[in-house]
């Protein structure tokens, strides 16, 4: 008798489970459906299968891509991402062994400034930091790399220094004694220990930096547009928006996410863990 | 060691240290004395005291509104988030075919960037309400209510993923003691599985709490604050108050410091909230 019982619910379960991925699921299929039917039939009936009046095939693609240049967008977009996470890594790595492995005053007083800056929102800089890149020549997409490794800085370093505290000191000074530098016991010996921790943050930082809007926005916005600023971009002056356009270009800027998570599933969902246990 | 390393300080500390100093610690206290001038621009500032602050609150009501939207946005979605994520975590740990390709699914939309989340759920939204001739612009609780399904929809499977790994170690001798006890199902969850993962709530509830008063992305793109400002999420506020204003700068930055404070407090009470736990335990 339990056993049925425990059977049916199991079977309950499944089927609920499939509704939630289901609804899930939908909103980007709906997105995708209506990517291949014209402008005028979006808002009003996007839960409709394209059939031979509304189809347009790709032309919403191809004007999209016009209008925003989405291929310049994805590389500029791919070049912040890249090259800021990897700057994030080498320095804060450097950073966090250094203000772990030299106690003093200014060490402590580096860490609390830098668990402090983890608190405090994007607003409260975001006019003078956007100035003061201006100022400084920082507003180029060479630039914005520093900005991004200063304003990650925070997290990356807390969670480099969490793990290399726990980290025996005896290797790093066996190496010290056999007549290593300090800088070939970083990258010989701290650095590959590192590798799980490094793996995580470099995940949480292409994930912020990859979808992060106001930054980029606010200082190279105007001449380098990365993918959620084109995207906003559509949206034009007056609030008219090209739907078709619009639904094109959503689909093109999920790909690259899509891809990126199915590639990396298992290092995404632990890293992510581990970054919300921690922070 | 530590004295030979010290001398390499220019190397292995300086570099973080100077983009630190100018993406963020430069900007904070310029801002922080800026949120007590009048200016336009950040060299031509005059000192006005407490002004720009009494100004964020009089000068007009969408700060204060901006402020219970929020409110009362957190609280729902706070709620709503964990509830659902937590009967999903249930579900997951059962012994149910494809749950790890449950996992998988219910995680992605977390990924997805939110002005992308926005703009989708803006067409599933329109669609909907095109049935009764509206629009999600046309009223403020179907942009409070976008917003909502907007959050669960990317938060739900992210707090999924944490319940789920708490509740796999939820220790299997005391349920299996509690269901010879006789035990029921809710009385075991309750009294066992639920005090087994309190960290894990901690955590799930304050993440959602920051995620749910920062939120900006989703809010612009989703709604952009229509009709007139009153779906405005304080973020969302301080951004327009700064831009689509001028001469407005300084009482946009005494917003962010107000702002800051809020935030801050959450923080800090977190922090105090999970040491408290950690000495009883």
């Amino acid at each position: 008798m339990s056993q049925v019982r425990r059977k049916s619910t199991r079977w309950v379960i499944f089927v609920l489970l499939l509704c939630v991925a289901a609804f899930v699921i939908m909103p980007i299929l709906v997105v995708l459906m209506n990517s291949f039917k014209s402008r005028f039939y979006i808002s009003s009936e996007p839960f409709i299968f394209p059939n031979s009046e509304t189809f347009i095939g790709m032309e919403n693609y191809t004007s999209g891509i016009q209008k925003i240049k989405f291929f310049h967008s994805f590389f500029i977009s791919l070049w912040i991402t890249v090259a800021s996470v990897v700057l994030i890594q080498l320095l804060t790595s450097m950073l966090a062994w250094y203000i772990t492995r030299v106690k003093g005053t200014v060490t402590t007083l580096i860490y609390y400034l830098l668990v402090f800056s983890m608190i405090v929102p994007f607003q409260m800089v975001m006019f003078t930091m956007s100035k003061f890149a201006n100022m400084l020549h920082l507003d180029n997409p060479v630039g914005i790399v520093v900005l991004y490794a200063g304003f990650g800085a925070g997290m990356a370093t807390f969670m480099f220094a969490g793990f290399i505290k726990s980290i025996p000191l005896a290797l790093e000074e066996a190496a010290m004694i056999d007549g290593a530098t300090p800088v070939q016991t970083f990258f010989q010996v701290v650095m590959p220990m590192l590798k799980s921790m490094s793996v995580t943050i470099a995940i949480l930082n292409t994930m912020w930096v990859w979808n992060d809007y106001l930054l980029p926005y606010l200082t190279i916005g105007t001449t380098y547009r990365t993918i959620p600023v084109a995207i906003q971009y559509l949206r034009g002056g007056y609030g008219s928006v090209d739907m078709g356009a619009m639904m094109a270009m959503l689909v093109l800027a999920m790909i690259p996410v899509i891809v990126f998570y199915l590639l990396g599933q298992k290092h995404i969902i632990k890293g992510v863990l581990a970054g919300a246990v921690k922070g | 060691m530590e004295k030979t390393l010290k001398k390499y300080f220019a190397l292995f500390a300086l570099p973080g240290l100077i983009c630190f100093c100018i993406a963020f610690l430069i900007p904070m206290v310029w801002g922080l004395v800026l949120s007590f001038c009048e200016f336009t621009n950040i060299t031509n500032a005059t000192f006005v005291g407490l002004d720009n602050y009494i100004k964020a609150f009089t000068v007009d009501g969408y700060f204060i509104h901006s402020f219970w939207f929020t409110l009362l946005f957190t609280i729902v979605t706070v709620v709503s988030i964990n509830v659902f994520a937590f009967i999903l975590a249930l579900f997951l740990t059962r012994d149910v075919p494809g749950t790890n390709t449950f996992r998988t699914i219910f995680f992605m939309p977390n990924l997805i960037g939110g002005i992308v989340l926005g703009w989708i759920w803006q067409v599933i939204i329109n669609g909907v309400l095109a049935k009764y001739d509206a629009t999600i612009l046309s009223q403020t609780r179907y942009g409070f209510w976008g917003l909502v399904v907007l959050m669960n929809w990317q938060n739900v499977g992210y707090m999924m993923v944490i319940y789920v790994a708490a509740l796999q170690n939820v220790s299997s001798d005391m349920l299996e003691a509690a269901s010879i006890d006789g035990s029921g199902y809710f009385n075991t969850l309750f009294r066992i599985t639920i005090p087994s993962v309190a960290p894990s709530i901690t955590i799930c509830l304050f993440m959602t709490l920051t995620n749910g008063f920062k939120l900006f992305d989703q809010n612009l793109a989703l709604t952009a604050g229509a009709p007139n400002h009153t779906t405005e999420m304080l973020a969302l506020n301080i951004f327009s108050t700064f831009y689509s204003r001028i001469g407005f700068e300084g009482v946009g930055q005494a917003k962010a410091v107000i702002f800051t404070l809020l935030v801050a407090a959450i923080a800090i009470s977190q922090l105090f909230v999970t040491r408290s736990k950690e000495v009883e335990s």
